[in-house]
């Protein structure tokens, strides 16, 4: 049964150092409203998974919570590379971080095997990829059928889950519209699932019986944070900030400019900001 | 037609190779723009997909990102991810893959991950993304990149997505049934494999090139095909298209900003 409580509260209960966790949402409803409280409540040595660790884990892997980075594109997305997580691989700043790298094919398998309680994800993947060279998780097994060699990789079974939604209902339902990601199988694959929304409405009676809801009982803790995705977007509600994500190129090519943009908007301020910078998007 | 860039007589030949009837599994960069040109043009019923989910999408302005808004808005289905990975790509429902590369070698693999070594990396590229199951279960892959000795190398540092490997019968020797590379566009010239071999082969060379400019802007020693044909030049329509979706796209994603 999911709880209605502040993100102060939802990030303290559910996050702890050393877990695994992953912050979800292709391009479309990233939680950065969560991310920054996590980075504002300090947790440490996290091992943090994520097909594109975009600009939400630049921030996290910058400020030093990272001890781990399970990914599949470590872009900033269509505009370059992720600065702050180079710095942290090619130089070790703030610390070294230990990286698994993967296809997106398997990290989307990965999630699916972990919300149907497999140990692994069998897919056709990796013929020919360099990745199997350096990454040891990527094994292949031999289909008992036909006798084709098809690439497994492990479950993910995060610790915790969090993702950014359009709307709940009273009763703890969670809608999820628009690109939908991976943001099924990543809450269905953790143990605990933190979910952030634009808006709580009283019942979702009036809506398409289709549509991606999460039972409440698949989730863990809902949280009323709106413009939380920001600078993505939440279909229906705001655009995705691109400004921004150009912006955040030149931001993170430089550390001390990088540190002080933190301070000014993610260490001093609180979850209410975001619902101002999505105004006018 | 009057002057235009090589940028744009890329962009547009590789418009040209993409047909009403192909399923397209687009990535970002130059190999969007192309597409959008092809739909906008002379494949107005093409299907587009972008690793984001989207099937069948439309958008007005080229989007900046894989998974921006308005490829879902104009999409025919939106599916989740894993599903898009599962059913429709390794479904082997997609007839063409469409890449862009950091690092190219003759034979058509694809570096877009690591300059230098893997655990040391000189450079540290974003990676992967989508692309080293694209390049293995599509039906067909073009590629499309700006020629240079950086990027056009004898030897790829990371084999992100294989090509043909060491050329020849590689794929099939590792058990993968689809062709790879069979197109590769560049802002100079059209190139195909080599039948037997598989090494890219200059078929075409855009209008104004020379040979020497081919060679000089590629890392290896560059094969030209019997009877090199020169690309037509981009006709008004498709420039005029290219340049009003570059207009679009600039006038959409510079504009808008939060606080």
């Amino acid at each position: 049964m999911a709880k209605f409580q502040s993100l102060q509260e939802a990030v303290a209960e559910n996050l702890r150092d050393g877990d695994t966790v992953a912050f979800e949402g292709f391009t479309h409803l990233i939680p950065h409203a969560a991310a920054h409280e996590v980075i504002r409540q300090g947790r440490k040595d996290l091992t943090l998974i994520r097909m594109t660790p975009d600009i939400i884990y630049d921030q996290m892997i910058g400020m030093g919570l990272a001890r781990k980075v399970i990914f599949s594109y470590a872009g900033n997305p269509g505009v370059g590379l992720l600065r702050r997580m180079r710095d942290a691989i090619e130089n070790s700043w703030p610390r070294s971080i230990e990286t698994v790298e993967h296809s997106h094919a398997a990290m989307a398998n990965a999630y699916e095997a972990g919300a149907a309680g497999l140990p692994c994800a069998v897919f056709r993947g990796y013929r020919g990829a360099g990745l199997k060279e350096v990454n040891p998780a990527i094994k292949s097994v031999t289909c008992p059928f036909t006798g084709e060699e098809l690439a497994a990789v492990p479950a993910h079974r995060p610790d915790v889950t969090f993702i950014h939604a359009q709307k709940a209902s009273k009763r703890g339902e969670v809608l999820v519209e628009g690109i939908v990601g991976v943001q099924k199988e990543a809450v269905l694959s953790a143990k605990r699932a933190v979910v952030t929304v634009e808006e709580i409405v009283d019942d979702f009676d009036d809506l398409h019986p289709n549509l991606c809801i999460l039972p409440h009982w698949t989730v863990t803790s809902i949280v009323h944070v709106p413009g939380g995705a920001h600078p993505s977007y939440t279909h229906g509600y705001y655009d995705r900030d691109n400004a921004n994500y150009l912006e955040w190129d030149k931001i993170s090519a430089d550390r001390d400019l990088f540190a002080q943009w933190m301070k000014d908007n993610v260490l001093n301020v609180g979850p209410e900001v975001f619902a101002a910078r999505v105004q006018g998007l | 037609m009057s002057g235009f860039t090589p940028t744009e007589m890329m962009t547009i030949a590789a418009a040209r190779a993409l047909s009403n009837d192909d399923v397209c599994f687009v990535g970002i960069g130059a190999p969007s723009a192309a597409c959008n040109v092809a739909r906008l043009t002379h494949a107005p019923d093409i299907t587009l997909i972008y690793e984001s989910g989207t099937i069948g999408t439309a958008p007005e302005v080229l989007p900046l990102s894989i998974g921006d808004g308005e490829l879902c808005e104009t999409a025919v289905s939106t599916v989740p991810v894993p599903e898009m990975f599962r059913y429709w790509l390794q479904g082997g429902r997609i007839s063409i893959g469409f890449l862009g590369a950091a690092q190219l070698d003759r034979f058509g693999n694809i570096n877009t991950t690591v300059i230098g070594d893997y655990n040391h990396p000189k450079v540290r590229l974003p990676g992967g993304g989508g692309a080293p199951e694209i390049a293995t279960s599509c039906k067909e892959v073009y590629i499309t990149m700006k020629q240079s000795t950086r990027g056009m190398v004898e030897k790829i540092d990371f084999y992100t997505s294989f090509g043909h490997g060491d050329g020849g019968d590689h794929r099939q020797r590792l058990g993968i049934d689809t062709k790879g590379p069979t197109l590769l566009i560049t802002d100079l010239a059209t190139w195909k494999p080599d039948p037997d071999t598989k090494e890219f082969t200059v078929v075409s060379m855009h209008p104004g090139v020379t040979r020497e400019q081919v060679q000089e802007t590629c890392g290896w020693k560059v094969r030209f095909a019997d009877n090199v044909e020169e690309t037509p030049p981009p006709s008004e329509l498709e420039l005029s298209t290219l340049r009003d979706l570059q207009a679009r796209t600039e006038r959409a994603h510079g504009g808008k900003k939060g606080v």
